[in-house]
């Protein structure tokens, strides 16, 4: 066996099928030896892709996503899909070719050092030296990316090792005696957070990504159906509690709804879970919960005490650390001071429903968000890409299971939704697949139409066109004195010509209804298909401006209840 | 000594790159190291880095905490209040007449450095000691007019078992 046969093998090991990728001359051999083998290979367009398509995949499927590039110039167009994934905790492995060793550190053609390069953005790599390396690395890879926080991992192997012959296939764990990441929460802080929660009158949950990554779902919703407390989530953590539930309400932070920014520093104990307090979900920290009891329970050490100082502290993984909460609650029953503060809370929520019920042409961003929302199954995945776009989805769509609501928080990558879409119908091929897209993200991956279209791709790309870079329009509009510098991006190009170029049906909407007939159609067809819709380019969601605490939004917020 | 000044001590797996990724984890997290000694350990295949490094208590923090995160560091201890602190410097004094030279060597002898190489006109002497001890001793043979001086930067041990 030689070294490309042995990664071939011990991904299919790994119990990969699927794998994306772009070849070149130092990944020939590799690829040469994957044209005999049983394993699928998504030829993107751009490397990019690649690694948003495997991002996309683990994050739809919680398994690891593979990816692959050529040296030098291949490698370095996946540093920003790796950077994307380490940001939002997404475990992925990503595979380069590298220069033959001996020409290591010659600038040979092609020569990239792309560990050097993806070091503060992956949790570890490898660059076996030799072919029998190559299944302990693989092995190991997938063990580091997929534990404790999980994160992308590179390995990086160099043209001869490939076709090298192994001399025996042997993929023992490389010993790692530096990394033993903490699952079981310590049952003294448990027990103490028992304790505040009994205390508490008004408590709250928020939840990160870290309840979905830690499949914790079912026992954050026991928690907070014994506790009754309202749950709000960051970005990523929608979907960690179904937005449907009355107790859910919805995002907190700078987009975030009302309710949530609102009466999130009334809470006399927070307990946030999984979550990194980012500032985009905190907004000015010495005004974030200032009065408020925090219960931090989170995976990674180096998150708690970060940004915001925790009263007390539980490391672990989300869904071991609520389990044993849940069993030191057993009996609890809630206080009449908390029910109280909760039914203030929903009716409050009810009160404070953004508006989404327009008849506006151009269309308004919400309807179109509020039609989607309802052709949508719960079991329908939505990605998303990056800007306005972005919070208009995470805002108005309520996401009722975990794993259904993709979008890049962390490095907030434009041109991460649709390909994050392919690699999520690929891991979930029975799901319907919609990302939505700025006009301006989706030029920068728009090469992926051919993808969808070669593999017959069911992916349904929505593009809201406002014809502005919008998110930063917005800021220019608010906080700049309407001085639009470059975010203007003129009439080019067509979408609807542009998909059915790459011979993808597309459909041009421009009034309400439109899009929910369009999605319905779409998704009956079972087709890769572009809805490009037409939208006011001044419609804009409240924000918390640079240095505003979280209750300190501007701009107007429109209610559903104030519709006539 | 500064309240913020810490001495890191770190053992880590003794692979190529893991330099690179504690160095650069400091620097990613704007922190700047004052020095960094990395040698092999009691263990094989292990080595030790000593960090210093100026933070305050919450940098402190969070640094150790990141750097706990790198799969190839093994431990961490902080150990600025426990420990023996040493650094080696080698200097290259010149020697204007033969009243200088006679003084020097005294000056080396309180210091209990030593005299490594000597010419007619400079004399290259070895000192350890922590650092207040060196700067002490380059500050008091600065006046003859120093050509060289390298330092190591500091390795330390915490004292007891
Ligand atoms: C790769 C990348 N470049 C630049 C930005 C900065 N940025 C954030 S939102 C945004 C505007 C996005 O425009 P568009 O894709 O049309 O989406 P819209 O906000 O109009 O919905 C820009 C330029 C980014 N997030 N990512
Ligand atoms: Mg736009």
């Amino acid at each position: 066996m030689r070294g490309g046969e042995a990664i071939i093998e011990s991904l299919k090991n790994m119990g990969v099928k699927t794998i994306f990728g772009y070849p070149g001359g130092q990944t020939i051999p590799f690829y040469d030896m994957l044209y005999d083998a049983d394993m699928d290979h998504i030829l993107v367009r751009h490397e990019q892709a690649a690694a948003h398509a495997a991002d996309g995949y683990a994050r739809a499927s919680g398994r690891v996503g593979v990816c692959l590039a050529t040296s030098g110039p291949g490698a370095t167009n996946l540093v920003t899909g790796i950077g994307t994934a380490y940001m939002d905790s997404s475990p992925i492995v990503a595979i380069t070719g590298q220069v033959p060793t001996h020409l290591i550190g010659n600038d040979a053609f092609q020569e990239a050092d792309i560990i050097g390069i993806t070091m503060p953005i992956t949790k570890h790599s490898y660059q076996p030296k030799d072919p029998d390396l190559i299944p302990s690395m693989i092995k190991s890879s997938f063990e580091i990316a997929s534990t404790g926080r999980p994160g992308p991992v590179l390995i990086d192997v160099p043209k001869e090792v490939q076709e090298g012959e192994l001399t025996e296939f042997r993929d023992d764990l490389i010993q790692t005696p530096g990394y033993n990441p903490t699952v079981k929460g310590n049952i003294k802080q448990i027990k103490k957070a028992r304790d505040l929660i009994k205390e508490a009158k008004k408590p709250m949950i928020l939840a990160g990504a870290g309840v979905i990554i830690a499949n914790a779902c079912c026992e954050l919703k026991k928690l907070a159906k014994t506790i009754n407390a309202p749950v709000m989530t960051s970005l990523l953590g929608k979907g960690a509690f179904d937005e449907t539930d009355d107790l859910a309400l919805g995002m907190l932070g700078m987009h975030g709804r009302k309710v949530s920014n609102d009466y999130i520093n009334e809470s006399d104990l927070l307990i946030a879970i999984g979550i990194r307090f980012s500032d985009r979900t905190t907004g000015r920290l010495d005004s974030f919960v200032p009065d408020t009891k925090v219960i931090h329970i989170d995976i990674d050490p180096a998150e708690i005490g970060k940004n915001v100082d925790v009263d007390l502290p539980i490391v672990g993984d989300a869904k071991n650390v609520l389990k044993s909460l849940n069993k030191v609650l057993d009996g609890y029953n809630p206080s009449d001071d908390v029910n109280n503060w909760t039914d203030m809370i929903k009716a409050k929520k009810q009160e404070l429903m953004p508006r989404v019920s327009y008849d506006d042409v151009p269309l308004k961003p919400q309807t179109v968000i509020k039609e989607i929302a309802e052709v949508l199954t719960p079991e329908s995945i939505l990605t998303t890409d990056v800007g306005q776009n972005q919070m208009w989805a995470a805002h108005f769509f309520d996401t009722q299971k975990p794993r259904k609501f993709i979008s890049s928080g962390g490095l907030g990558t434009m041109g991460f939704g649709f390909p994050a879409a392919i690699g999520a119908k690929v891991a979930c091929p029975d799901d319907p697949v919609v990302s939505i897209n700025g006009d301006g993200g989706f030029l920068m991956v728009c090469q992926e139409l051919a993808t969808v279209r070669e593999y017959d791709l069911p992916v349904i790309a929505v593009v809201l066109e406002n014809r502005t870079l919008g998110m930063v329009y917005q800021w220019q509009s608010l906080l700049y004195n309407n001085r639009h510098s470059q975010t203007l991006l003129g009439n080019s190009p067509d979408f609807v010509k542009l998909a059915e170029s790459f011979g993808v049906n597309a459909v041009r909407i421009t009034k309400p209804g439109e899009t929910k007939e369009a999605l319905s159609s779409a998704m009956k067809d079972n087709e890769p298909v572009l809805l490009n819709v037409v939208i006011d380019s001044e419609e804009a969601l409240p924000m918390l401006p640079p240095g505003a605490g979280i209750n300190e939004m501007i701009g107007e917020y429109k209610l559903e209840k104030d519709v006539i | 000594m500064e309240s913020n000044y810490h001495v890191i001590s770190t053992l880590v797996e003794d692979k190529p790159g893991v330099l690179q990724k504690v160095a650069g984890m400091f620097n990613r997290r704007g922190f700047n190291i004052d020095s960094i000694t990395v040698g092999s350990s009691e263990v094989e295949g292990q080595s030790r880095m000593v960090i210093s490094v100026h933070a305050d208590e919450k940098g402190l923090e969070q640094v150790t905490k990141q750097l706990n995160k790198l799969v190839d560091v093994i431990k961490i201890k902080d150990i600025t209040k426990t420990a023996v602190k040493r650094e080696l410097c080698l200097v290259k004094v010149s020697v204007p007449n033969a009243k200088a030279r006679a003084e020097i060597m005294q000056y080396s002898n309180i210091f209990r450095a030593h005299v490594l190489d000597v010419t007619d006109q400079t004399l290259m002497i070895e000192l350890t000691g922590d650092k207040k001890k060196i700067n002490a001793f380059i500050s008091l043979v600065e006046g003859y007019g120093i050509k060289r001086i390298a330092r190591t930067g500091l390795t330390a041990m915490s004292r007891g078992v």
